[in-house]
């Protein structure tokens, strides 16, 4: 395990460049170390690796990958609170919490060295988004058991930034804020970061007028149409950021200038991406499911967590020149999916045909219920100004897009509602989009 | 002479209409008038008020959305035939009413129609001049009394 000064030193950023067979000499060298570890630790994997007849010692190439088992979410519920853990609770540093956007929350320890792994991929995927010491960083992110909130803080501290702890919530406060504190970059989730569009607008305050030119958003799906309704909104450039709890937080995977996708610090974070359903990596390109391996991480080791969330590796090599592999951005998580009608339909595909649709704004539910031995689906939208009439005609006309282009992204009739505005449990942290009443 | 209209969105669902109208009397602003058209899943308000902006503000600080159109007001006697009167000319222009609603006012036996054109200023020039009296603002809340 690397020690905290070595973490944080700004030679850490050459490790975006290594040439690949020095890259893969790192990860092997730091794979094997945390098989050991884990092994050593927490009685989970030492009985997962004996059934699968592996010894830590066995592992020399990153091939050898593949022969571990997976650990899913439910392997860290059916441990929950501290059966994973590799380290006594004295030698932990601090506690989060995964958000439960899909379940019962997960408990998830940090040693003070692997806060400073954490604060170091932030720090550097902070510098991919031009962000420099003398940038004043709006974070909006939750402080508090969600690893949003502070895993952007330390990251900004680190690299010697300004970062104004705005957490979430309290709309009006926030746009206040950004309006007279002159941040120059913020940080939230998509949903969060739309709805403050909204409001500003309903304010009077115009988003593109301020010093803000950069925004850093993720903790959920997002799709291409909502960056350009972002960076229309706004007047900023949108980057994505990916990270878990399970595995540290945000700073697991980004994207830089190029937006070609997300490097993934897989110095650290070491991923596979499979098919969902054999558990087989899949070829560059073709989508599967994020796998994710920790590779310096001592409270919580992952040797292949099953992330549920669905990408593909980018083929190629990025005009960055960075040499981290980069994934697609995260397009729906696996259980996202939902079947009406005997059709999947995964909710990105509904914010895309929504935000086809002129001038509508993505906040939107998707409710699911089971009416006349049928589920169905319905459609919640909120009006925006720009949808808004004073005629009847023009909203069952605008209705009647909206569900002629569900219809058309998804393949199935969905009803579409209109609904006030802010009549949909309004996402301050993560946003709600499936809501199950079967 | 035109006059503005507040429309508001409001989902057609016990307690949804009510809200609007408590923020209104909360902000000591009267309703000169209104009329609701619906649908089976929302409606829309449409008010006349007096400070028509004051109650825009009020109702978006509180999340509504709120759009102004503008609107005619025509008044007529208040006695059978009054309203075909007034319409015969618009047909005869072949000005196509998107919507419309009247009120009476007790006192001088007159009632007021206010009449949604898609091109006011149109319907204006067009009907000048014919037996359709348009008033205006100060004209339709000065016959209404004082505030």
């Amino acid at each position: 395990m690397e020690s905290p000064s070595q973490a944080r030193n700004p030679d850490g950023l050459s490790r975006d460049h290594l040439p690949a067979e020095q890259l893969a000499a790192l990860q092997v060298q730091r794979l094997r170390q945390t098989v050991q570890w884990a092994c050593d630790r927490v009685p989970l994997y030492r009985q997962r690796l004996a059934a699968a007849g592996v010894a830590p010692d066995e592992i020399r190439s990153l091939d050898d990958l593949a022969r571990l088992p997976f650990v899913t979410k439910e392997d860290l519920r059916g441990a929950y609170p501290f059966g994973l853990f590799a380290v006594p609770l004295d030698q932990v540093a601090r506690l989060h919490a995964s958000s439960g956007t899909t379940g019962k929350q997960v408990l998830v320890p940090y040693t003070r060295a692997d806060l400073d792994v954490w604060t170091e991929a932030m720090f550097r995927v902070l510098t991919w988004f031009g962000i420099r010491p003398g940038d004043v960083i709006h974070n909006a992110y939750g402080y508090g058991l969600f690893t949003g909130g502070l895993g952007f803080h330390y990251g900004v501290e680190a690299l010697g930034a300004t970062v104004i702890p705005a957490s979430g919530g309290n709309t009006d406060r926030q746009i206040t804020v950004l309006q007279d504190f002159g941040a120059t970059v913020v940080c939230c989730t998509p949903s969060f970061f739309l709805h403050m569009a909204d409001r500003a607008q309903q304010m009077g305050v115009d988003l593109r007028a301020l010093r803000l030119r950069a925004g850093v958003f993720g903790a959920e799906p997002w799709s291409e149409e909502m960056r350009d309704r972002i960076q229309q909104a706004a007047g900023i450039e949108a980057f994505d950021i990916y990270g878990l709890a399970e595995i540290v937080g945000p700073g697991v995977a980004a994207e830089c200038a190029a937006h070609q996708g997300l490097h993934v610090l897989e110095d650290h974070f070491y991923p596979e991406v499979v098919d969902p359903a054999s558990g087989r990596s899949v070829p560059d390109g073709q989508p599967g499911e994020l796998v994710l391996t920790t590779l310096s991480k001592q409270a919580l080791p992952m040797l292949r967590y099953r992330t549920g969330d669905m990408t593909a590796f980018c083929p190629g090599v990025c005009p960055c020149g960075r040499t981290l592999r980069r994934i697609r951005r995260i397009s729906h998580r696996s259980d996202d999916l939902f079947i009406v009608h005997g059709v999947n339909v995964f909710p990105a595909q509904i914010e895309a045909a929504l935000l086809a649709v002129k001038g509508t704004l993505p906040h939107y539910q998707i409710v699911l219920s089971h009416e006349r031995d049928q589920d169905q689906a319905e459609v919640q939208v909120e009006i925006t100004p720009e949808m808004f009439s004073d005629r009847i005609g023009v909203l069952e006309e605008l209705q009647g897009r909206l569900t002629r282009a569900i219809r058309q992204a998804v393949g199935v009739q969905l009803g579409v509602r209109l609904v006030e505005p802010r009549t949909l449990a309004r996402s301050e942290g993560k946003a709600r989009r499936v809501i199950d009443q079967r | 002479m035109k006059i503005h209209q507040l429309s508001v969105f409001v989902e057609n669902r016990p307690g949804h209409l009510v809200a609007p109208c408590r923020l209104l009397a909360q902000a000591g602003i009267n309703i000169v008038t209104l009329a609701l058209a619906e649908t089976q899943q929302y409606g829309i308000l449409r008010l006349i008020v007096r400070d028509w902006q004051k109650a825009k503000d009020v109702l978006q600080a509180s999340g509504f959305r709120v759009t102004i159109t503008e609107v005619l007001a025509v008044q007529v006697d208040d006695r059978p035939g009054g309203l075909a009167e007034v319409l015969e000319p618009i047909s005869a222009a072949e000005l196509n009413v998107e919507y419309m609603y009247a009120f009476s006012m007790k006192a001088n036996e007159q009632a007021v129609l206010v009449f949604r054109f898609e091109d006011p200023d149109l319907a204006l020039r067009t009907l000048q001049g014919s037996a359709v009296n348009f008033i205006d603002t100060v004209e339709l809340f000065g016959r209404l009394g004082p505030v």
